[in-house]
């Protein structure tokens, strides 16, 4: 692959030079589907004419609201070939209040003005619903009248004289604040970040990845999407709904189809060696695994070594467990480890670490904490730990890490006040905090105040909007944050609010309410809630509720 | 494993059930012990309990009353209440 390229140019030369290759296995309830690269395309060109058809044009957006599954590809493959910029917004679920969802795709269409939504007849309604007087909505496309395209001519396409540097398509994190967030991706920087990223994964058209990731998160729409049909690799794809409900699918999927490759979010591999039982693992084989990649969530050595313990009887090996650091800012990847060598593991000085902010190695009995490497950046990305005053820091002192690549993004969608704050001098600040050691990353921690949940990125103040309306809080006066949770790997979500009410019985409700509230609006589910008495909660000097002072003050509580 | 034999009338066999899987959802799931719960409150279709959590519940079933739980039983057209729960449960047996 070439930068020089797009993305239909690709997949115009694959589907002409090995059509009956198979592209995808989906994993359905009813069994497994094969689409190969003929079908997949064909398909993906009837949603391209549809769109055209619709009248939507070059740079244009369309947001797809379908479920996990072939027509949400083949939508998605349609809007790019014809010059269409993607987004995905996730789809109702059961549970969800649709009333909240309202909300939340009413905020994307106010910042990323798509000019069509496509979803399913039953779902149209509903869109209807969001929509407002005025907004830049034009049409509303019935996914099941769209037909597949007979003649599939990819080059008489609008898409097909895109530029390298035009939006490919839009990538977005969940909830209310981060839809209004759309990181722009060009074609140049997918192209680029992917010929990069199989560099350092040495990835090629024999693996197979095997995924459950949703697509509308960077690191299932890049890994378990994107990357394996650029670079001709079988992809295995099954729901997260699916998985989570089932989790042994998974390693039933690696051992039928061979797989090499798979990505997973910190918490799964807890989950997957506590939940799966050994009667859904009779002759499962997992030797063909080679990289079990470890990302979009702080990584922990124990939840590896938990995995591998489990997994170890069926085949996979110890140097299969990979490690990652990715930002959809990025496109995906920045670093990778434990590819040509295992992953390395710093012990470093507990108390250096948190009254220093030195990763120093650990001497003798003092207290530690196991340090995971994300790796090496991969190639074309460098990597900084900068300062408050974005000063380069040196190696083992903890600062905010600092990117610069020739696949970032082209900006926020809409959002240019964004990119300001963003950059500094041409690095991008991640907001994540970490150190470097022998030219390897160590993530340690977050300067921003971002709860990640099982790998989705969840912004404090949706679930702080939410709990704010529940009669009986005080109005403003509620917080919410994430405690790391050993056991399952992933953070467990807490709201403290205040009340004015001093009646247990009233406090209970506002409780109950507060959850079932957040339960409804977000896609998380609360593990704790704290009501508390007037003045609790701390704020900072500018008068703002102070996110991590109030996490330490109910850490503090909890322990005493 | 533990298997629900050591109750002998079906009386205290279903009120036992009921407690224990009361019991089990505040303590371990909600992490909320003194939260009162209905026979008939909704569990799934509500998001009370979430989706890490009800392979819990279904592994917590299997362990404590020698029940099969299949993971497409693991949805609210199946069993949403405790009261569903208990039914399906029995039927299981």
């Amino acid at each position: 692959m070439k930068s020089s390229q797009i993305l239909p140019h690709i997949l115009k030369k694959t589907v002409d030079e090995d059509p009956d290759r198979i592209a995808i296995h989906l994993i359905g309830a009813d069994g497994d589907e094969a689409l190969s690269f003929h079908d997949l395309l064909h398909r993906s060109g009837g949603y391209a004419r549809a769109f055209e058809h619709a009248g939507i044009q070059r740079g244009e957006v369309v947001v797809i609201i379908l479920e996990h599954g072939a027509d949400l590809l083949q939508a998605f493959i349609g809007g790019i070939l014809m010059g269409a910029i993607p987004s995905i917004m996730p789809f109702l679920t059961e549970k969800l209040s649709p009333q909240r969802y309202r909300e939340s795709l009413s905020a994307l269409i106010a910042i990323t003005k798509p000019v069509a939504i496509l979803t399913y007849p039953a779902f149209i309604e509903e869109v209807h619903a969001a929509l407002r007087e005025g907004d830049s909505v034009r049409v509303v496309l019935d996914s099941s009248a769209v037909a597949q395209d007979d003649v599939l001519a990819i080059e008489t396409m609008a898409g097909f004289d895109s530029k390298p540097e035009d939006i490919v398509f839009l990538q977005h994190s969940s909830g209310t604040t981060g839809l209004q967030k759309g990181v722009a991706l060009s074609h140049r920087a997918v192209i680029n970040q992917i010929a990069a990223y199989a560099e350092a994964l040495q990835m090629t058209s024999v693996d197979t990845v095997v995924s459950w990731l949703p697509l509308y998160h960077d690191m299932g729409l890049i890994t378990g999407f994107i990357m394996p049909l650029l670079l001709r690799s079988p992809l295995v794809l099954m729901s997260p709904f699916a998985w989570m409900r089932a989790p042994y699918k998974l390693f039933q999927a690696v051992s039928k189809y061979g797989g090499t490759l798979t990505w997973l979010p910190n918490f799964a591999y807890n989950y997957c060696a506590r939940k799966i039982r050994d009667r859904d693992l009779v002759d499962v084989d997992l030797s063909t695994w080679r990289a079990v990649i470890n990302c979009s969530e702080p990584m922990r050595w124990a939840s590896q070594q938990m995995f591998l313990e489990r997994f170890a009887p069926y085949g996979l090996k110890p140097q299969a467990l990979a490690t990652c650091y990715a930002m959809a800012e990025n496109v995906f990847a920045v670093t990778q480890g434990g590819i040509n060598s295992p992953a390395n593991v710093d012990e470093i000085d507990l108390l250096a670490l948190q009254e220093e902010g030195r990763a120093v190695p650990a001497q003798g009995g003092a207290p530690s904490r196991l340090m995971l490497s994300a790796g090496t950046p991969i190639p074309e990305t460098e990597l900084r730990v900068l300062d408050e005053q974005h000063k380069h820091l040196p190696e083992r002192i903890i600062g905010e890490i600092a990117l610069q690549s020739n696949c970032m993004l082209n900006g926020y969608f809409n959002r240019t006040d964004l990119e300001k704050e963003a950059f500094h001098d041409g690095w991008y600040l991640t907001g994540d905090l970490g150190y470097l050691a022998e030219g390897q990353l160590y993530v340690s921690g977050r300067k921003k105040e971002m709860i990640i949940v099982g790998g989705k990125n969840i912004y404090p103040q949706d679930l702080e909007q939410i709990a704010a309306d529940v009669e009986g809080v005080h109005p403003g006066r509620v917080v919410a944050f994430g405690i790391f949770n050993e056991q399952s790997g992933t953070e467990d979500v807490v709201v403290v609010a205040e009340t004015d009410s001093e009646n247990e019985d009233e406090r209970r409700r506002i409780a109950g309410e507060i959850r079932l509230q957040v339960n409804k609006g977000t896609d998380i589910a609360l593990r704790y809630v704290q009501v508390v008495d007037r003045m609790w909660l701390l704020k900072t000097s500018s008068g703002k509720i102070a996110r991590n002072a109030n996490r330490e003050k109910y850490i503090a509580m909890v322990q005493n | 494993m533990k298997r629900s034999t050591d109750l002998d009338r079906e009386g205290s066999l279903g009120k036992s059930m009921k407690e224990k899987i009361k019991q089990f959802i505040v303590t371990e799931i909600l992490k909320d012990p003194q939260r009162a719960l209905a026979d008939d409150e909704a569990l799934i279709s509500s998001g009370l309990i979430d989706s890490f959590s009800l392979v819990d519940l279904a592994l917590y079933i299997e362990d404590t009353f020698g029940v099969r739980v299949e993971d497409t039983d693991l949805s609210a057209a199946v069993f949403d209440t405790i009261s569903e729960l208990i039914t399906f449960i029995e039927k299981s047996k």
